[in-house]
C-alpha cells in the first residue's frame, strides 16, 4: 500500500514538472472587458485588455521617446534611482543578465524608469548607463514628470513606489520587472532581486517572442 | 625511569597547549567568519554581490587582494563612515557613492574578516580590538 501512494505521489510529481515545462502561453494580466462590435452586419464580442496607455519621457541619451518607440516590441519595465543604496544594485546585475541574453534583438527593449528625477538628470543617467556597460538602443533608461511615472507604475505597471525620507535612499519601491508584451498588454512580473525569477523572465520573453503575432 | 615518564609527560603536556592555542586562534576565527557571512548578507550582499563581484563600473568588486591589503587599516572607516570620491580597484577607477552602516565595531570585524578570506582573499582574521584602533584614526 506503502508503495502504492509513494507511486502515486511520484507520477502526481512528474506530472506537476511535466506540465510547468510545457507552459506555451502566459496569462494575460489587468482588467479586461467584454466590447461588441458590429463587423460586416454581424455583432461581434471581443475581449478588450487592459493596456499600458501612451507615455513621452526623455531616454540617456537626451532623445524624446516612449509608448509609440515601443509599438511592436516586448520589453521589460523596471523602476530604479541611480543613487539607489538597497535593492537597486541587485536589480541592475540580474537585468545585465536580460540584456546580454536579448540586446541583439531588434524587437526587444528594457525600460528603467527613474522615480528621482531631480537627482537623475539626462547626464546622470547616461553616466549610469556606461559605467554599467548599456551600449546602444536596447536598455532605455527613461526620466520623466516624477507624479507621471509614479502614476503609471502603479496604475500600470502595478508597481508600487512612494517617496519616503526614513527609507534608505529616500524612496520605497518594489523590485519588480514587469513583463509587456507587442500589444501593450502586462504577461508577467518578477521579482527582480531574485535570480530564479528572472531566470523565469528571460525564458517566458522567448515563450512571447514565439507567439504568434495575430493571437488576440 | 620516574625522570623519563615525568619528561614524556612534560613534553606530552607542551604539545597539547600548543595544538590547542592553535585551534583557539581558529575558532576564534570561525566565530568571526560566520558571523560575518550573516553581516556581509545583510548590509554587504545588495551592491557588492554574492561573490564579492561588483556591479561592472559602478560598485568595486571585493576580489582585489592587492587593494584590500594595502588599504586594510582603513577599511573599517570605510565602512563606518561611508565613501565618496574616486578610488582604483582592480585597474578600475569608481566614483559612486557608498553609504554610511549603521554596524557595530564588532560586526565591522565580522564583515571584514568575512571579506578579506573570501572571494580568492586569504588575509587572516580582522578583531574587534583592531577595527576600534582603526576607527580611532578615521581621517573624518
Amino acid at each position: 500500500m506503502r508503495t502504492l501512494t509513494g507511486a502515486i505521489a511520484l507520477i502526481l510529481l512528474l506530472g506537476a514538472c511535466k506540465l510547468n515545462s510545457n507552459k506555451t502561453t502566459l496569462p494575460i494580466y489587468g482588467n479586461r472587458q467584454a466590447v461588441t462590435t458590429t463587423a460586416n452586419g454581424q455583432s461581434v464580442i471581443d475581449t478588450v485588455y487592459q493596456t499600458i496607455p501612451a507615455f513621452k519621457y526623455i531616454n540617456q541619451y537626451g532623445d524624446s521617446t516612449g509608448s509609440k518607440n515601443l509599438d511592436g516590441k516586448i520589453y521589460v519595465a523596471d523602476f530604479f534611482f541611480t543613487s539607489c543604496p538597497s535593492i537597486c544594485p541587485i536589480m541592475q546585475r540580474n537585468m545585465l543578465n536580460v540584456y546580454n541574453a536579448f540586446k541583439d534583438n531588434a524587437d526587444f527593449k528594457i525600460i528603467s524608469f527613474t522615480i528621482d528625477p531631480k537627482h537623475d538628470s539626462v547626464p546622470v543617467l547616461k553616466n549610469y548607463a556606461d559605467k554599467l556597460g548599456v551600449t546602444g538602443n536596447s536598455w532605455w533608461f527613461l526620466r520623466g514628470d516624477r507624479d507621471s511615472v509614479y502614476r503609471i507604475a502603479s496604475n500600470s505597471y502595478l508597481v508600487g513606489v512612494s517617496q519616503d525620507s526614513t527609507a534608505a535612499g529616500g524612496y520605497v519601491h518594489q523590485g519588480y520587472f514587469v513583463l509587456v508584451d507587442k500589444q501593450k498588454r502586462v504577461r508577467g512580473s518578477y521579482d527582480g532581486t531574485d535570480m530564479k525569477q528572472v531566470s523565469q523572465l528571460i525564458d517566458d520573453i522567448k515563450i512571447l517572442q514565439a507567439e504568434p503575432a495575430n493571437v488576440k | 625511569m620516574k625522570l623519563q615518564i615525568i619528561g614524556s609527560i612534560c613534553v606530552l603536556l607542551f604539545i597539547l597547549i600548543i595544538f590547542s592555542c592553535q585551534s583557539d586562534g581558529s575558532i576564534e576565527f570561525k566565530r568571526y567568519y560566520s558571523g560575518g557571512i550573516i553581516v556581509y548578507q545583510n548590509h554587504c550582499q545588495n551592491c557588492h554581490g554574492e561573490k564579492g563581484e561588483g556591479l561592472s563600473s559602478l560598485i568595486p568588486p571585493f576580489t582585489d587582494t592587492a587593494y584590500l591589503k594595502a588599504n586594510l587599516a582603513s577599511l573599517a572607516c570605510k565602512i563606518n563612515f561611508g565613501l565618496k570620491g574616486k578610488i582604483t580597484v582592480s585597474g578600475k577607477d569608481f566614483y559612486g557613492e557608498m553609504p554610511a552602516a549603521n554596524l557595530t565595531p564588532i560586526e565591522i570585524a565580522q564583515a571584514l574578516t568575512y571579506v578579506t578570506n573570501s572571494f580568492g582573499n586569504k588575509l587572516g582574521i580582522i578583531t574587534v580590538d583592531e577595527v576600534n584602533a582603526d576607527l580611532n584614526k578615521c581621517e573624518n
